[in-house]
């Protein structure tokens, strides 16, 4: 695989309130191959969800601003685009699908209409055409029925048939790149191992790079390659799936794989847990973010905040402390 | 009726059923079968965890056993106390034994309270008027649920989600309960706050003794928590059993489809373990499947199963399943 499909630089939005302006993305960068699915693992108010709709310019301004940065989708910046050329992009050669299928759908409008409109509107299909491309992505994404569902409103499906048609309506216009932001989390466990089976099953098929935005570590191991790790606005690991996992570098993400309950423990252990809470950053932090929550923290963290450097080919991790040979407080 | 003496709760055959009414003259057409004649019991100290996917009725069992709901039939004995037969006023006193930990924090306390008066108010309910004491006392529930004292004058909005979880707890624990249902505590906080929430309830049930009826459908947390798990679908108990025998030798096809449907967070074993994905969607519960409820969605359904409801059997001591196929 050559040169990346999108190549994101130095991104930074942060957002107006009352309190003062929030510093929700401070300059990440990520690329991403064809083909390849990339998770965005961390919590609330960690910046995963705006780091993305920045690439797509959904960021509703005001309040939200992009500072800087650039990201380039086959050689044209994203950021740089005018309204107009931005629009052909989304929805059509990168497409998104959002957390919670309920409010995301138009509840006044026919699945059919909603469906073709994308369609009409990215592919010139008639409204014959959309019709009958609607009924096999229906089908694609498995929905019974699709040719007498198309007239069926959004309450009349249940969660995970709303699910499916959001992911059909975002691979309509073959997408290059898919961004789900969340869409497994409003989902019970057994309809969202549907939904990941189906996501794995149209990836080989159909081959679109994928970007997948969650909290939920086990969805990411399952499904990704590779795996940014996102705390305060920054992305502070970035690995391949396995090594993440098996090797993780940073004491957040340790962290976050310790509170964890194994699934497998027979043994009763304590969690471990990350005392405090994840910061809002009123302003460019001169320390790691990370310092009043961390175990390993030293003199440095307090003084500068780390960058992400790499510590072995494709594991990058931003921190002063190699935690292999730390010496941890608690 | 004498129990066990270390029986804390004993459930007989509980049913909920909620009426639907429609139309002009609000005539009732039909019933949501929310819980169908379960029965279990919870031992002194012990946590039961309560499994299921959302709609299947496990938060109202949480409720029909407080009383919150007024249950259809069945029986619920609190110690030797049968629940569903108290009139109101000792019910009333009956509480004090009983709390509940609610879902959403940002939901369940009243936003123009006090930290103070959110605490205070089950003391102020049973007596208690003296405010000095009162005021003692939340300082010393603040101080178990490891929020400062401080803050007692502060309002909920003042806190995070995990913050005011534990003020829900604090809450609960304020008239010395001996029984909490703890009704998804943790399912809308993140994931390290989950691990810390989860953490203070394990030491305070230590510290007080508290027997626990954990409600979640995060199966590797209730894992952690709990003692025995019981795996409820639509209205009905399908398997329960001690947790390591559950999810080490799972009896039942729902309970083996929900447990390989857990997402877990090492890449090697999701590649080698065996996932079993189920087809469709939870039926409604206003018009059940006949015979077993699972039946429409199980790899292993028969003629039987639409038939007969199978029976809800010991299999192996203290293991219970619900299937014709085992």
């Amino acid at each position: 695989m050559g040169e990346p499909l999108l190549k994101v630089q130095g991104l930074e939005t942060h957002f107006k309130t009352p309190e003062g302006t929030v510093h929700a993305v401070n300059g990440v960068s990520f690329h991403i191959k064809e083909g390849e699915t990339l998770g965005f693992v961390g919590e609330s108010g960690c910046g995963k969800s705006v780091t993305m709709l920045s690439c797509l310019r959904l960021i509703p301004a005001p309040p939200g601003k992009i500072i800087a940065g650039e990201a380039f989708f086959k050689g044209n910046d994203l950021l740089k685009m005018t309204p107009d050329e931005i629009r052909h992009v989304r929805g059509g050669q990168i497409s998104m699908v959002f957390q919670d299928p309920m409010t995301s759908l138009n509840p006044v409008m026919s699945i059919g209409k909603q469906m073709a409109e994308p369609l009409m509107l990215h592919l010139n299909l008639t409204k014959e055409q959309a019709r009958k491309r609607s009924i096999e992505l229906l089908g694609l994404v498995g929905i019974p029925n699709a040719a007498d569902r198309l007239k069926d409103y959004p309450h009349q499906y249940s969660g995970g048939m709303r699910q499916r048609v959001m992911i059909a309506m975002a691979l309509s216009c073959n997408p290059q790149i898919l961004i789900a932001d969340e869409p497994t989390t409003a989902l019970d466990v057994t309809i969202q191992a549907q939904i990941v089976d189906l996501v794995k099953h149209l990836r080989e098929e159909l081959g679109m790079a994928i970007i997948w935005i969650t909290h939920d570590l086990g969805v990411v191991a399952s499904l990704a390659h590779r795996v940014m790790v996102m705390y305060g606005g920054y992305i502070i690991e970035e690995a391949n799936v396995n090594d993440l996992f098996a090797d993780p570098r940073h004491p957040y993400t340790v962290g976050l794989l310790g509170s964890l309950p194994k699934i497998h423990e027979d043994v009763h252990k304590k969690l471990f847990s990350i005392e405090g809470m994840p910061p809002v950053l009123y302003k460019k932090p001169n320390a790691c973010p990370f310092a009043p929550r961390c175990n390993w923290v030293i003199e440095r963290c307090w003084q500068e905040n780390p960058t992400l450097k790499t510590v072995m080919d494709g594991h990058s991790v931003a921190c002063w402390v190699d935690i292999r040979n730390g010496s941890k407080k608690r | 009726m004498t129990t066990n003496n270390n029986v804390l709760i004993k459930v007989e055959n509980l049913v909920m059923h909620f009426p639907i009414y429609r139309g002009v003259i609000r005539r009732q057409v039909g019933v949501v079968h929310a819980v169908d004649g379960i029965s279990f019991t919870i031992q002194r100290g012990e946590t039961l965890g309560l499994v299921g996917e959302s709609g299947c009725g496990k938060s109202t069992t949480g409720r029909a056993i407080l009383q919150l709901y007024k249950p259809t039939a069945g029986n619920v004995y609190y110690k030797d106390t049968n629940l569903v037969k108290l009139r109101p006023e000792p019910m009333r006193l009956m509480r004090r034994e009983m709390q509940m930990i609610f879902q959403d924090p940002y939901a369940s306390l009243n936003p123009r309270m006090t930290v103070r008066d959110l605490i205070g108010e089950p003391l102020m309910a049973f007596g208690e008027n003296n405010s000095k004491q009162i005021d003692e006392r939340v300082a010393s529930l603040l101080d178990m649920v490891q929020l400062n004292p401080d803050f007692s004058s502060r309002y909920p909005h003042e806190f995070s989600g995990g913050q005011r979880q534990r003020i829900g707890v604090a809450r609960a624990l304020a008239l010395n309960p001996s029984f909490i249902v703890c009704d998804e505590p943790i399912s809308a906080l993140d994931v390290s706050i989950q691990a810390q929430v989860v953490n203070l309830l394990e030491e305070l049930q230590q510290e007080l003794n508290l027997t626990y009826l954990f409600i979640a459908h995060d199966l590797s947390m209730v894992r952690h928590i709990s003692n025995r798990v019981a795996v409820m679908y639509l209205g009905t108990f399908v398997e329960l059993a001690d947790r390591t025998t559950l999810y080490r030798k799972p009896l039942h096809p729902y309970t083996q489809a929900l447990l390989s449907a857990i997402p877990v967070a090492d890449p090697t074993y999701n590649e080698q373990r065996r996932r079993i994905i189920l087809e469709g969607d939870v039926p409604s519960p206003v018009n059940p499947p006949s015979g077993c409820r699972f039946r429409t969605r199980c790899p292993l359904a028969d003629t039987i199963c639409a038939e007969q409801s199978p029976e809800w059997r010991e299999v192996e001591p203290g293991h219970f399943a619900a299937c014709h196929k085992i």
